[in-house]
């Protein structure tokens, strides 16, 4: 009887949570709803309830069970599980020093290049130190304190600046003045003109991807293509959109190549499960895998896109992190243009960003996206989302225009800024080139070379009683292994799986941005930690 | 065969359903004029600075310390900047892990999250947790991944004020859901009932639409109106009764024009009343660095406090934040030098009384000097602005007007605000951009011209509306001064 009641109150009340999570039709209460009822509903769900219509108090309406479960279903393995652990060890180690068999947390997990104490760009802060406190531009002192092409420059940037009033939104699409530069910075770099009217700054590089997987996802019938191994905010914001990641495969044997026949068997596949394949994603630099494209494979993917009609979206963050000497940097824009497609033949999307490079600066979020190849009816809709959140912070523009168009020979300041940038890309390659040799020393890992971005991507063969161990404690072997390496020298790594990998390979990503002076010392842990892994699970 | 991707009929439809008026059409227009030559004041959006508004000196100091680090090891930094100044900029840099130029925790720094603490803390008489306070860049960004969070479907309805601020209904349209609108009582200074909540849910639920959260913009945008404390017990009671997750949007909080109705933070009130609902209401709160007196909206500077939220979604919550990897660091620099002001007896203390009580001296003043002008206007009616930065009059059209609008494929109120641009450079939004009842007609404006060009811009304002008039309902027509 007293479920009854409380089923027929339910009706008139409705519950917001339990009714939606069990699909349940609402009973309409379209005549009213009274304080009478109200203090009958909640008499009643009072009373203990042992079906699932629980009552309304004991399932608010922001729970697991009720959140979208595009939300549930995405995940984000760079600042996951690992990172989780690390942090309580690490407040242990402040706790209770000596607690573990290290001194410090080496967070290897994520291209956070200052965290480790790689230092900014001088000329760069210099220009938005003036530009957040312009009013002392006029000062003698500042003279003293800050290089005259710095000053040069931030007069420079706040004339463009209506009101030279850096507090103020801009435009949607970014200032003007600093779309500009950046336009004339990409010419410079490509050899083909760039029209500020394609550029929209965002505050890095992600939004943009966020925005681009919006605009091109309706439904889960809408795939993106990504490689395997990804940087995992391409799986996240698939998952997030609601569309279905389609992968493609590097091959790791050839140095994480990427052949067109594997682009065309997963599309092939695709279409055959009914999904309409929207976009290429690619990462060059590659991340975590470190290969950059050779010239003729990228005009091979140019090619692939626009026979199949899909946009072409290529994350050029990485574009200032390449050692070796026989690979060079082409975006993707000057590559289909010097084939000969122009802005009406192929939508590509370039994302760039000031995080990386030799700039590092993940802190400011600033980064952009060149959109060619969009109708204008299709432009106005990127233009529309991009104007709900009015705009991208200022000091982030303004970092993106100055990467884009950095000191040049002859600046009062080109010395130093060109010292301390070749400092950084020279001792990146170094770091680079030790860890790789270091983990190719270890029993059963192989490491491809990192060509460029900022990480390492070793793999690692486990024995058996090792894939056992992990599969007994529900973790990846991938995973355990990381967390085994954790625990015993505090170096965060990411497991492979957070990226993708060939079902069966099990990896880990390790940045290359520790200091140099400590890269030795994580050589050597890491080598005697997989020495005694491997001692203790081998066959 | 070459297909095209990305043609206008293939774009996800929820993009394509969304609109934001604030920069829509007439900012469109308007900016095209502007190229044209033609003055125009842009009064469509909440952007302080743009219209003269100074920053405030401290904050700015400290942030370009924080910037350019190398200055705080030079002798001569003193002579440039105060000591206060030099002595922030070290501890919020002794926050981060390498500067401004390292990613933060994905919440934000934490010494500046606990800061913010502090200040609701203080602010509310409750303290307030750090882990459950995530900067954001800038409230908006907050507001859509709340919402994107709690928006499955279609059949998820999200209650929102009409007028409202149109992030809303953007945000909502672009992730799917429905909004289920409840109109404010302009006849009552745009106050809430109670009642016109009860129909609204009913209605959605009629309909099959699950209501599960309540948008309140309080002081409120378009509309101004501070909410009282038994109103925002009334609002908290139904979210309670109604199972609805209540969304905070306190950006506002301090541009407050009247005394009658100080703002008072819903968290508060809240607590105030005691458990069951202190205990089990989820609220969201959101802030910012933007409005205020700071008015720093370039910075995108952020924050929302969860209260009663589970922690598994919370984690949630976190693991979407994680994705973008952290908020830009320079506006958390300013998110603490907003909760945490130069204090009585610091150096900069004088300097930041005067600049931060001049900013709200002067809006207080603009708010009646436009409201005034409005009402002097016989077809024009205008709700004082208790709060925000907004002008909302409902402008009464006669049916020539209207006729002459739909004549021009128009919209009454675009017509009206496109002719107003186009004869004085105004550039108001709509209201038909924040939504407004049938066949009623507004426009919305800011506060923030500076306040000598207040009285040419009301002048300019009538002159037009006594033109429009007369040419749309003849010559019975007049203003009364």
């Amino acid at each position: 009887m007293r479920r009854l009641i409380a089923q027929t109150t339910k009706s008139l009340i409705t519950n917001a949570t339990t009714t939606s999570r069990l699909n349940l039709p609402h009973q309409p209460s379209s005549h009213y709803y009274n304080n009478n009822i109200s203090r009958l509903a909640r008499f009643l769900t009072s009373l203990p309830s042992n079906t699932s219509m629980a009552s309304d108090k004991s399932t608010p309406p922001l729970t697991v069970d009720s959140i979208n479960p595009k939300v549930l279903k995405c995940e984000y393995a760079v600042r996951g599980e690992i990172v989780s652990l690390a942090q309580n060890l690490q407040q242990d180690l402040q706790a209770n020093p000596g607690s573990h068999p290290f001194e410090e947390i080496l967070y290897c997990n994520i291209g956070n290049p200052q965290s480790l104490g790689q230092q900014p760009i001088t000329f760069f802060r210099e220009v938005l130190a003036l530009c957040d406190h312009p009013s002392i531009l006029d000062k003698s002192e500042t003279q003293g304190l800050f290089s005259a092409d710095s000053i040069e420059r931030a007069w420079q940037i706040l004339d463009q600046i209506p009101g030279s009033a850096t507090g103020a939104y801009s435009h949607s699409q970014g200032v003007k003045g600093l779309r500009d530069t950046i336009a004339a910075g990409i010419e410079a770099r490509d050899g083909f003109p760039a029209d500020p009217n394609d550029i929209f700054l965002t505050d890095g590089a992600s939004p943009g991807v966020h925005m681009m997987m919006q605009l091109l996802i309706r439904s889960e019938n809408d795939g993106i293509f990504c490689p395997i191994p990804q940087y995992p905010l391409y799986s996240a914001s698939i998952a997030l959109h609601g569309g279905t990641l389609v992968p493609y495969y590097l091959d790791e044997a050839t140095g994480w190549g990427l052949e067109i026949s594997e682009l065309k068997k997963q599309l092939e596949t695709a279409r055959q499960k009914g999904i309409t394949v929207r976009a290429l994603a690619v990462i060059n630099p590659g991340n975590p895998t470190g290969q950059v494209l050779a010239e003729e494979n990228q005009r091979e993917i140019v090619e692939f896109c626009k026979k199949e009609g899909l946009v072409l979206l290529a994350d050029e963050v990485y574009q200032e992190n390449v050692y070796v000497p026989e690979k060079q940097f082409h975006s993707f824009k000057k590559v289909a243009r010097s084939m000969g497609y122009g802005d009406k033949d192929i939508p590509l999307v370039s994302f760039q960003s000031v995080s990386k490079g030799y700039y590092g600066e993940c802190g400011k979020r600033g980064g952009y996206m060149e959109v060619t190849g969009f109708s204008p009816e299709v432009r106005e809709q990127i233009y529309k989302v991009a104007s709900v959140n009015l705009c991208s912070n200022i000091s982030g523009q303004i970092l993106a225009s100055l990467v884009m168009s950095p000191p040049k020979v002859g600046d009062e300041s080109y010395e130093s800024y060109f010292a301390e940038k070749d400092g950084i890309l020279q001792s990146l390659a170094r770091r680079a080139k030790i860890l790789e040799d270091g983990l190719n020393k270890l029993e059963g890992v192989t490491c491809n070379k990192a060509e460029g971005a900022m990480y390492l991507f070793p793999r690692i063969r486990l024995p058996n009683k090792a894939i056992k161990e992990a599969e007994s404690l529900k973790k990846a072997p991938d995973a355990y292994y990381a967390a085994r390496l954790l625990n015993a020298t505090g170096i965060v790594v990411v497991p492979g799986s957070g990226f993708g990998q060939v079902p069966g390979t099990w990896h880990f990503r390790c940045t290359i941005l520790p200091q140099e002076e400590k890269i030795p010392a994580i050589v050597s842990r890491l080598t005697e930690f997989h020495q005694k892994f491997m001692d203790e699970f081998r066959d | 065969m070459s297909r095209k991707a990305l043609d206008y009929d293939q774009l996800n439809e929820n993009v394509k359903k969304a609109q934001y008026a604030v920069r829509g059409e007439l900012y469109l227009r308007a900016s095209e004029l502007q190229k044209e030559g033609k003055k125009i004041i842009f009064t469509n959006v909440g952007n302080p600075h743009a219209l003269g508004q100074k920053p405030l000196t401290f904050p700015r100091q400290v942030v370009a310390l924080c910037q350019a680090p190398f200055l705080l090891d030079d002798p001569n930094v003193g002579l440039l900047f105060p000591a206060d100044a030099i002595a922030k900029a070290k501890l919020y840099l002794s926050y981060t892990s390498g500067g401004l130029g390292a990613y933060s925790d994905s919440r934000g720094l934490p010494g500046i999250r606990k800061e913010v603490a502090e200040f609701i803390g203080r602010r509310d008489g409750y303290p307030s947790n750090p882990e459950l306070i995530y900067l954001t860049d800038g409230a908006s960004k907050g507001v859509m991944q709340i919402l994107q969070t709690i928006i499955r479907g279609n059949g998820d309805g999200i209650l929102v004020p009409v007028p409202q601020y149109p992030l809303y209904s953007a945000a909502i349209s672009l992730f799917g859901g429905s909004l289920v609108p409840y109109y404010l009582e302009e006849n009552a200074n745009w106050g809430l009932d109670i009642n016109n909540l009860r129909q609204s849910v009913a209605e959605a639920r009629s309909k099959g639409i699950t209501v599960r959260a309540m948008v309140i913009i309080n002081p409120g945008n378009p509309t101004g109106q501070c909410l009282s404390v038994d109103n925002l017990k009334e609002i908290l009671r139904f979210c309670y009764q109604e199972n609805l997750v209540l969304l905070g949007d306190e950006v506002y909080q301090q541009n407050v024009y009247q005394d009658e109705r100080p703002f008072i933070s819903s968290r508060k009130v809240m607590l105030d009343m005691g458990p069951p609902i202190s205990k089990e209401l989820q609220l969201i709160s959101f802030h910012t660095v933007s409005k205020g007196f700071l008015g720093e909206c370039g910075q995108r500077g952020g924050y929302f406090e969860m209260t009663n939220i589970p922690p598994e979604s919370v984690e949630e919550i976190y693991k979407v934040a994680s994705i973008s990897l952290s908020p830009n660091v320079p506006g958390m620099i300013f998110m603490g030098c907003m909760v945490s002001p130069p204090k009585p007896g610091d150096i900069s203390y004088d300097q930041f009384i005067r600049e931060s009580t001049g900013i709200l001296e002067s809006l207080r003043k603009r708010a009646h000097m436009m409201t005034d002008g409005f009402n002097s206007c016989k077809n024009v009616v205008c709700n004082f602005t208790e709060g925000a930065m907004y002008s909302f009059p409902q402008v009464k059209l006669p049916p020539k007007a209207i006729e002459a609008a739909k004549q021009a494929g128009k919209v009454p109120d675009v017509f009206y605000c496109l002719k107003l641009l186009e004869a004085t450079g105004i550039s108001t939004v709509p209201g038909s951009g924040f939504g407004q009842k049938e066949g009623v007609f507004h426009l919305r404006t800011t506060i923030l011209p500076a306040e000598e060009d207040m009285p040419a811009i009301m002048e300019s304002f009538k002159k037009f509306n006594d033109a429009f008039m007369n040419q749309y309902e003849g010559n019975s027509w007049y203003s009364r001064m």
